[in-house]
């Protein structure tokens, strides 16, 4: 077992090359030690089914493209050249596995066929009708701003109601979006790990991420202050 | 009337996440920073920006069921024997 502590995520090494950590797990893996492949699926096991659950939407779906998932990780073992982490690796192979059955099995919502809006396509961060017309003195500033919020982020994500929001609007945004919020906002990733996992620039990264915390904004506004906005 | 940093906050919130990304070139950091110093208002969104990430990255784990452990578990040790 390593003596890392459980929650030190943030402490990970962006994408780009293995952290020695990874390289003493894959040594033990590829040795066939059973203890390090528990390790491995103790660390990973709740993301992995957090991040199907947003491809396929159904938990038994998400299961089943979680054990293929490690099932491709132990066949690629062999290949696998560190040039990413670990993580970023078993994440991409989850990505990919969950977008093949989310193909399969697009019953009523083929979002993986539908068209991507473009990234520089306009998609505003706020309501323009927010802010004072151009023809007034402050043109461009805000004309029914924003409230202070009563509520911390803690009681956001474990109030019940609230946090069915979140989930909520995560899961109806665009793909790449919830894609990017996803492992970004909710597991932590830095920003080079996202684009190492999804196979995007750091650009497109940002637009997409900016889009999509700017809906879950919009739509926690709603929710914690309906007044805010022009009636 | 103070020049807001030159920008509106039209302006501000589509550059909330380069801001916060780090990725603003240093003259429109400072235009932002100027922005933010002045405004009354967008503070204010800056932190529901926040608070936002925040809430998210605090949202409950998936729980994993035993069985789906031991199921795993086999996968391993059938791939240990090829
Ligand atoms: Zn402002």
């Amino acid at each position: 077992m390593t003596t890392r502590k459980r929650d030190s995520e943030e402490t990970d090494p962006a994408g780009g090359e293995a952290p020695a950590d990874d390289l003493r797990l894959l040594r033990a893996l590829r040795a066939g030690d059973e203890a390090g492949f528990v390790a491995l699926l103790d660390r990973y096991q709740p993301s992995l089914v957090r991040l199907a659950l947003m491809y396929v939407g159904d938990r038994a779906v998400a299961d089943e493209v979680v054990q293929e998932t490690w099932l491709g990780v132990l066949q690629g073992l062999e290949g696998f050249r560190a040039e990413s982490s670990l993580k970023t690796w078993i994440f991409r192979i989850l990505s990919n596995r969950a977008k093949t059955h989310a193909r399969r099995e697009d019953r009523s919502v083929p979002f993986s066929s539908l068209p991507e809006p473009h990234a520089d396509s306009a998609e505003l961060a706020v309501d323009p009708d927010r802010f004072s017309p151009r023809d007034q003195l402050r043109s461009g500033h805000w004309a029914y701003p924003p409230r202070h919020w009563d509520k911390t982020p803690e009681e956001i994500a474990l109030s019940r109601e609230t946090s069915a929001l979140l989930e909520e609007a995560v899961a109806s945004l665009p793909l790449r979006q919830r894609e990017v919020i996803t492992l970004r906002d909710i597991e932590g990733l830095t920003a080079d790990e996202v684009c190492d996992v999804l196979g995007i620039t750091a650009s497109n990264q940002r637009v997409l991420l900016h889009r999509a915390r700017s809906r879950v904004r919009r739509a926690l506004e709603r929710y914690l202050d309906g007044g805010a906005g022009p009636a | 009337m103070m020049t807001f940093g030159g920008l509106t906050c039209r302006e501000v919130v589509e550059l909330v996440t380069e801001y916060l990304e780090g990725t603003l070139a240093p003259p429109e950091r400072a235009r932002f920073e100027a922005h933010l110093a002045v405004c009354p208002d967008c503070p204010v969104y800056l932190e529901q920006m926040r608070q936002t990430i925040r809430a998210l990255g605090m949202l409950p784990e998936e729980s994993v069921a035993p069985e789906a452990r031991q199921e795993l578990l086999r996968v391993f040790r059938d791939w240990k024997r090829g």
